[in-house]
């Protein structure tokens, strides 16, 4: 036993002498490279938030302060008067109603109904079980943009282009959140659902009352990432929504953007409200946020 | 999916017969059919809005398609002959090559450098952390416009900046040498925050007790990085690469934004070509066929990373 301790302590310190002097923790080089470390990640870190901060001084300037010169960050002349503005330079109001419509109906649908399903290939026998989850799996592989062409065209067949059922409904479930539900379901012990079948609970009842409350985790994290990537989608409400009162914040501003009515502060404004309510959950619920991206990472 | 076998069909009705009166088929038929109607409402909008359309676009491809006409004249393989004599094609695969081609090794490689850097538990380090992801939750519509902001020759702080330092005046976005590393530049920005998350979770499941074995042994920083950490690591570095792989050759939102594809073509990717062709060119069809062009191509590449991995992990 000593024996051992005393060649682990020697080769503890034969361990720290292979490392040179000059780098070892106190050396010049281990403070240099810890200097040079937090030089880059600050570096780092000014890049990544310039855009935003650009964003709300600008969102706080009037035209001519955004065109002055020597350009800054901070407005000179600090207005509210962009905030005022967006509400009727633009249909503000209506975008911001859509993209709550799109991406919370999206939501909610999409995770009652792929729970649903998520329970019944988990947990239910029937026959087929097998040859739908495969199907359900086929689906993820395929990427979004094969599918779009002709959903326009199915779309337009319902008369459901430019309409939130048209937004809504193609987006109401995915395999890539059934299969998500569906591994989580599957590690939940079997002998809690077979105490209620013992006293003939229905499927129903298990489902709602037993499997639901004890994947919360798994659900709140899919709801963060069905929110986030809808709430920011582009390409799905421009090719689905044509007049302006049925696009979302990300489709509404970019067209009003690519028009040059609209004065840059407004639009800044208008940007950074349409960034708010996911830094606000993201503030407040981080780790749904990083789990969602962790666990899941999926597009589209 | 192992149960479905325990299902005995040849069971006769008359057997199954239970003293209260309902056959044992009768119930398992019940049990059966609550169980289709806990999978009704996925698998029906799956098969209307995701599977028929599959097969609709291939279909399309073969026609050449209008939206609003009765008879679809079909042409066999002549949208797929077409796009292989288009350089506008050739043009946009060798930009979505391009952008994927730096923005993933640049986004994993900046992700995993964040993730160690920021690995442990100290508030600052929270802090940079959350910094770091915060592009993760923007639009990359939204953001565009931002961005396009900043690099405008006259309003823009970064090209302003660049001049007082002694630099170059570019007009990024109108000029075909610098537009495309603009976007590669703000694809690296949203990226680099998802790939370090990927990279965190990973970094907390190196058992620490392999770390300290390593030490002992004399491995120092580097080594211990290079022979524990790293291989620890290999399964999120394939689905780190995979996924930024697939969203990278999908590009589309802040091209359409900042760029629209220009100047003449520079930065068009796939993804805006079939938009446009189905959209505002009205050729559906030569646009169901570009995107099973992208499809194959995300299939092989994705199957070309697992391969490449795999073969790494058995050498």
């Amino acid at each position: 036993m000593v024996l051992a301790a005393e060649r682990k302590r020697v080769r503890r310190k034969a361990a720290i002498s292979d490392v040179p002097a000059w780098a070892r923790r106190g050396g010049w080089w281990w403070g240099l490279s810890r200097w040079t470390k937090w030089a880059l990640l600050l570096g780092g870190a000014v890049i990544i938030i310039l855009p935003f901060l650009w964003m709300l001084g600008a969102s706080f300037k009037p035209e001519s302060d955004i065109f002055g010169y020597p350009l800054r960050l901070q407005p000179t002349h600090p207005t509210f008067a962009n905030y005022v503005g967006i509400w009727h330079e633009l249909p503000f109001f209506r975008l911001l109603v859509n993209s709550v419509v799109f991406a919370g109906g999206v939501t909610v649908c999409s995770v009652f109904f792929d729970s649903l399903a998520a329970y019944a290939l988990a947990r239910l026998r029937f026959p087929g079980r097998t040859l739908a989850f495969y199907l359900v799996l086929a689906t993820l592989m395929v990427p979004f943009q094969v599918t779009l062409v002709p959903l326009f065209q199915l779309l337009f067949k319902m008369h459901w282009l430019n309409t939130y059922q048209g937004l809504i409904v193609p987006r109401a479930t995915s395999a890539f959140g059934i299969f998500l539900l569906r591994q989580f379901f599957i590690t939940i012990p079997r002998e809690l659902e077979e105490a209620a079948q013992a006293e003939g609970a229905s499927e129903w009842y298990i489902y709602s009352r037993i499997m639901l409350p004890l994947a919360k985790p798994a659900l709140a994290t899919l709801a963060v990432f069905y929110f986030m990537t809808n709430w920011n989608d582009f390409l799905w409400p421009l090719v689905v929504t044509s007049t302006t009162n049925m696009r979302t914040l990300p489709a509404g501003l970019t067209l009003f953007a690519g028009e040059y009515v609209v004065e840059h502060g407004v639009l800044m404004a208008g940007a950074l409200i349409s960034l708010l309510p996911l830094a606000v959950a993201f503030a407040l619920a981080q780790r749904y946020f990083t789990q969602g991206i962790a666990t899941t990472g999926l597009k589209g | 999916m192992k149960h479905s076998s325990a299902l005995s069909p040849n069971m006769s009705f008359a057997t199954a017969r239970l003293p209260a009166g309902r056959s044992r088929r009768a119930i398992r038929l019940r049990r059966h059919a609550r169980a289709y109607v806990f999978l009704v409402p996925s698998i029906t909008i799956l098969v209307v809005f995701v599977g028929y359309p599959i097969v609709q676009s291939f279909w399309m491809s073969l026609h050449n398609w209008s939206f609003f006409a009765t008879v679809q004249p079909y042409v066999g393989l002549q949208n797929y002959e077409n796009l292989w004599h288009d350089s506008r094609f050739w043009g946009d695969l060798r930009n979505t090559a391009i952008y994927t081609g730096t923005v993933v090794p640049l986004q994993v490689c900046l992700g995993l450098a964040l993730a160690v850097a920021l690995q442990r538990n100290t508030s600052i380090n929270k802090f940079f952390r959350s910094v770091y992801f915060f592009p993760v939750i923007s639009s990359l519509a939204t953001m565009g416009i931002v961005w396009k902001f900043l690099l405008d020759p006259t309003i823009g702080i970064i090209t302003h900046a660049m001049v007082a330092v002694g630099l170059p005046d570019i007009d990024f976005l109108e000029s075909t040498t610098w537009a495309l590393p603009a976007v590669i530049l703000v694809g690296v920005w949203k990226g680099v925050g998802f790939s370090m998350v990927i990279f965190l979770a990973a970094l907390q499941d190196v058992p620490e007790s392999l770390l300290e074995a390593a030490t002992l042994d004399g491995a120092g920083p580097w080594a211990r990085f290079r022979r524990v950490v790293l291989p620890g690591l290999r399964p999120s570095l394939l689905f780190s690469s995979v996924i930024a792989t697939i969203a990278s050759m999908q590009l589309f939102d802040s091209v359409y934004v900042m760029t629209g594809g220009g100047p003449i073509f520079h930065t068009e990717t796939l993804v805006t070509y079939i938009y446009l062709e189905a959209f505002d060119y009205s050729q559906p069809g030569y646009a169901a066929a570009l995107s099973w062009v992208l499809f194959v191509l995300i299939l092989g590449i994705s199957m070309l990373q697992l391969r490449l991995f795999r073969y790494a992990e058995v050498n």
